[in-house]
């Protein structure tokens, strides 16, 4: 819970910031845009169209404050088999309806919707959705256009287009296929560069400004036309004019039909579970900490949809990984989604020429990618590492998905699951006997710290865990919850998983949030589920030492420091920090403690964005825990990043009479005069003589890091070094 | 001041495994109570019959228990209610099953329809035991209802006579008083609204407490608690939560057919049973 503030400054002060974060976002809803339309077989600019229809209307009257809103990958499925059976105009109207129908879900309240649904099982159809997209648009990644009858023939196909790759002849084919791969490659490879130029601009948008680049560089330098084959060029993306002009007539002819309404249902179920998956995911990135209002943001998701639909566009759903782009740049509120759906308009107006510049392969390789991500073999592993019988759920849902349909697959997997846990518990008794009971008892203790005390009975699965939830969000996340389970016989995978997701905000938000009573179901080993399995640690640290952590604990025997390899438990002193305020730290290992503990150098892996715009960094740093308050600061080095920020909204902290220091040097603070008076000659020519090291204070402790990788030994022992240095002439 | 004494009480008995414990608790308790035991026992007479009932409880007629057998043929709830108005019973002691089965449900255990027809207060035992185990904690409903504050002055009579150490008093308050948290907004508004609601209720419980007389106040530790959560089920699923010794709930209002197809309020107790529970008539 966050006091109130004075909304409408704070609004002017954040909206440079949201400016910049609404910039990137829009370079990748461009090209992705245009993909996800395609990948439907609806007109590249439907795509648009959605995007930014929802990114005006939800903005204005959403309830959520970061994301970002738009065509979506899952929707790329159901879109599919709408617009095939139906026809594009009848897709409209299908779309339109699912529209009303996502309004009527946020008046009902159906904000839990998702929670319904277990989460191995909407797993598989995310899975599915991913394998769909990529079966269907590898091929022409490759440019070799293919029509086959399913999605999964699609799939057994792509060894043969592989290979049928080396046997062109023609050189417009592969160009095309060239351009497709390399795509592909900076798709893949992006996330591992860890450099601020080139990562100033989204991947999609390299994809996109690199090939519009290479078609220049033939029609002006070369004077020869493109290489790439026509046919594999992004055709059919009007003027703005004609977007106006052509407004397509939704086609209601099919109202009455039964393939209609199947396609309304499945647009609205998928539309409305990625949206609030996609919500509860971001609402974790969130550096404000705040809660979204799911409902009110499946009303102005529902009202978006049906002007998209009446003006040619898709549904329009929150997306993930383009909200966590946007959190990730500096966008703080609504208007940053506002912002990215004005540029795209710009986009249009200005440049809809230039974008058939674009091979479709460039854009299809996005769209491969995004699907390999969503059915990845690291998230299979991570779902075996919880329980096979997860993995059966998963893939019951994907194949059935697969082979019959969306609605199908989750039935299915939803289904399948309930099998399991009947088998577990050996009998349908304990769900049949107590399913309508309400197992949820919460009160706030009037002893003690006055925790709020949650007792579940029974049984706790996807059946019933909106009971439990109803309950953990009546509580303000600055407070202690303790969830008691010793009275419930069954708890699945689904409820600890989401329950992990409170224990993280509630963390993060100054609260505690802890699970008691799981110990007996352990020992009684009747149901082997994979409880306290969910977070599967590094434990080959402990056993085989890598050569890195074999040369790190020479160092710490030559410098007399401590050496654990093992992952500590503790990671919330990373917190309180500005920069892992829209990151998650996942662990900290390979920890060297000097000797009198405070200070310690340590590898930390973090995550940025959620889901599949997941990244996940391994870095290096150093932490001073201090035993004086000082002001808070970042001190970075001054450079064209910077700048950037500073035009943003950040403001450079001057230091007096240190001009050089201010020149080279940016200094980002709160309080300003304090800070001024903490950088003391002496501070300032430590500074001024040492190499450049990102540092960070949260107010008691100090963070230093170089780069965003982890560090060799020579530049530990630099760091160590700079490290110590630091801290004594802070001490003096 | 309204509390009934019980001086008369009375206990359903059958020649069961539990047909011991069943008396030896009713006999502990009518002493505590100063009170006379009934025995009912629903058949025919033979002296057989009532061989085994002295035999059982002579150890407590050399106390000084005073007590009579009573044999009734007949439908067990139908004998049982008609000897309760007869001899004019204030308690009414009925051993259940702990967790009365599936089926039954629906069919109507005898406990429960005893607690439906009963005139009289009806204190169901879970757990019936031939050793003494001391009722320390005791939970009653403080809910927002004409009879709660006859309950609980019941309560502290009840706790008195058990030596209890300490009695909770339990305020449920409804979800439906609260609105819907949605936002950081609404979540701020409901928690000022939920602060409210429980000041209010502790209040009214407060006052109600401090009418009972000093006396039946000794040595007991007074607690309150409000929570949140279905009425009359989560008061169930606290007192197991608390480890209380003794649920005392008011009786039911009123009940009809559709009660009984979807249970609510006491229903869910006397499924569950959590704990020993009395229902204060």
């Amino acid at each position: 819970m966050s006091p109130k503030k004075s909304n409408i400054k704070n609004f002017f002060t954040s909206l440079p910031k949201n400016i910049f974060s609404g910039f990137v976002v829009s370079l990748i809803a461009l090209p992705l845009g245009l993909g996800l339309a395609m990948a439907s077989e609806a007109p590249p600019i439907a795509g648009i169209i959605a995007a930014v229809v929802g990114g005006i209307m939800v903005s204005i009257l959403g309830g959520s404050h970061v994301t970002i809103t738009g065509p979506g990958n899952g929707m790329v499925g159901v879109l599919l088999v709408a617009i095939t059976t139906l026809g594009i105009e009848g897709a409209y109207s299908a779309i339109i309806c699912s529209g009303v129908l996502l309004i009527i879900l946020g008046f009902l309240r159906m904000g839990k919707l998702a929670d319904f649904f277990p989460s191995s099982a909407i797993q598989g159809m995310l899975a599915a959705i991913g394998l769909i997209i990529l079966g269907k648009q590898f091929h022409i990644m490759l440019a070799n256009r293919l029509t086959l009858d399913s999605s999964f023939d699609y799939l057994v196909a792509i060894p043969k287009t592989v290979a049928g790759v080396f046997t062109y002849e023609n050189n417009a084919l592969i160009f095309a296929a060239i351009v497709g791969v390399l795509s592909l490659l900076i798709m893949v490879f992006y996330g591992k560069l860890r450099n601020k130029y080139f990562q100033l601009v989204p991947a999609p948008m390299w994809i996109v400004l690199l090939s519009i680049g290479f078609s220049y560089y033939y029609e002006l330098v070369l004077q020869s036309p493109n290489p790439i084959a026509a046919s594999y060029m992004l055709s059919g993306v009007p003027t703005a004019t004609e977007i106006v002009s052509e407004i397509p007539t939704p086609d209601f002819g099919l109202f009455a039909s039964f393939p209609f309404w199947i396609s309304v249902f499945s647009l609205t179920l998928i539309a409305s579970i990625e949206s609030l998956l996609s919500i509860k995911a971001v609402d974790k990135l969130d550096p404000q900490k705040r809660r979204s209002n799911v409902n009110k943001d499946l009303k102005a998701l529902g009202l978006a949809t049906i002007g998209s639909g009446f003006l040619g566009g898709l549904n329009v759903v929150t997306v993930i990984a383009r909200s966590s782009v946007n959190v990730n740049n500096g966008g703080s509120n609504r208007s940053a989604n506002f912002v990215h759906a004005l540029f795209l308009v710009l986009f249009i107006v200005l440049f809809s020429t230039q974008l058939t510049r674009i091979p479709l392969p460039a854009l299809m390789a996005i769209l491969v990618y995004t699907g390999y991500r969503l059915a990845s073999p690291a998230l299979i592993r991570k779902i075996f590492s919880i329980g096979k019988e997860q993995l059966l759920i998963f893939f019951t849902t994907l194949f059935v998905t697969l082979f019959v349909d969306i609605i199908t697959g989750i039935v299915a997997g939803v289904i399948m699951t309930f099998i399991i846990h009947c088998f577990i518990t050996k009998g349908v008794s304990l769900f049949i006997r107590n399913v309508m009971k309400p197992n949820v008892l919460m009160y706030k203790e009037t002893t003690g710290q006055g925790a709020y005390y949650v007792s579940v009975k029974h049984f706790c699965t996807f059946l019933n865990y909106y009971k439990l939830k109803q309950k953990l969000d009546a509580v303000p996340e600055d407070q202690d919850v303790v969830v008691d389970f010793s009275l419930c016989g069954f708890v699945d995978h689904t409820v600890m998983e989401n329950l992990h997701g409170y224990q993280e905000i509630f963390t993060k938000r100054g609260g505690h949030f802890e699970i008691i009573g799981l110990d007996l179901h352990g020992a009684e080993s009747t149901h082997p589920f994979a409880l306290r399995r969910l977070i599967p640690g590094i434990s080959f640290l402990q056993h085989n030492l890598t050569r890195r952590q074999n040369t790190l604990k020479e160092i710490a025997d030559d410098y007399h420091m401590e050496y654990q390899a093992s992952e500590i438990e503790d990671l919330h002193f990373l917190d309180s920090f500005r920069f892992f305020a829209s990151k998650k730290t996942e662990s900290v290992y390979n920890v060297l403690y000097h000797p009198d503990h405070r200070l310690k150098v340590f590898d930390v892996d973090y995550s940025e964005g959620e889901f599949i715009a997941k990244e996940n960094v391994k870095t290096t740093m150093f932490h001073i825990d201090l035993e004086t308050k000082i002001p808070e600061f970042t001190l970075d080095r001054e450079g064209f990043m910077e700048k950037l920020y500073a035009f943003a909204g950040f403001k450079d902290i001057p230091i007096a009479n240190h001009t050089d220091f201010s020149k080279r040097f940016y200094l980002l603070g709160e309080n300003e005069k304090e800070i001024k008076q903490f950088f003391t000659d002496d501070l300032v020519h430590f500074f001024e003589s040492n190499p450049y090291y990102h540092v960070e204070s949260n107010g008691d402790s100090l963070l230093i890091f170089h780069k965003e990788r982890v560090a060799g030994v020579k530049e530990i022992k630099a760091l160590y070094d700079f490290g110590v240095r630091l801290w004594k002439v802070i001490k003096s | 001041m309204s509390f009934t004494h019980f001086h008369t009480i009375g206990i359903g008995v059958t020649f069961s495994p539990n047909l011991t414990a069943n008396i030896f608790e009713a006999s502990r308790i009518a002493l505590r109570f100063n009170a006379r035991l009934i025995l009912i026992h629903v058949g025919e007479v033979s002296d057989e019959k009532k061989e085994t009932f002295v035999q059982t409880i002579s150890p407590f007629a050399a106390k000084g228990l005073h007590y009579e057998i009573v044999f009734k043929p007949g439908k067990p709830v139908d004998s049982i209610v008609q000897v309760v108005s007869e001899k004019k019973i204030d308690l009414l002691i009925v051993g259940a099953l702990k967790r009365e089965n599936f089926l039954k449900y629906y069919m109507g255990s005898i406990a429960r329809k005893i607690t439906r027809k009963a005139p009289c207060s009806v204190l169901l035992l879970i757990n019936p035991s031939v050793e003494k185990i001391p009722c320390k904690h005791i939970v009653v409903n403080g809910l927002e209802q004409e009879k709660t504050e006859h309950t609980i002055q019941e309560a502290f009579y009840v706790a008195h006579a058990l030596e209890s150490e300490k009695i909770t008093i339990v305020e449920e308050i409804s979800q439906q008083e609260i609105a819907a948290i949605e936002d950081d907004k609404s979540l701020r508004k409901a928690t000022l609204e939920k602060e409210k609601l429980r000041r209010r209720e502790v209040i009214r419980v407060n006052n109600i407490v401090s009418a009972i007389p000093d006396a039946h106040k000794e040595n007991i530790v007074i607690a309150s608690q409000p929570i949140f959560g279905k009425r009359g089920y989560s008061i169930g699923h606290f007192a197991q939560v608390a480890r209380a010794d003794l649920l005392i709930m008011n009786a039911p209002q009123k009940t009809k057919f559709v009660d009984r197809l979807f249970p609510h309020d006491l229903e869910h107790i006397l499924t569950e049973l959590p704990t020993d529970v009395l229902i204060i008539q």
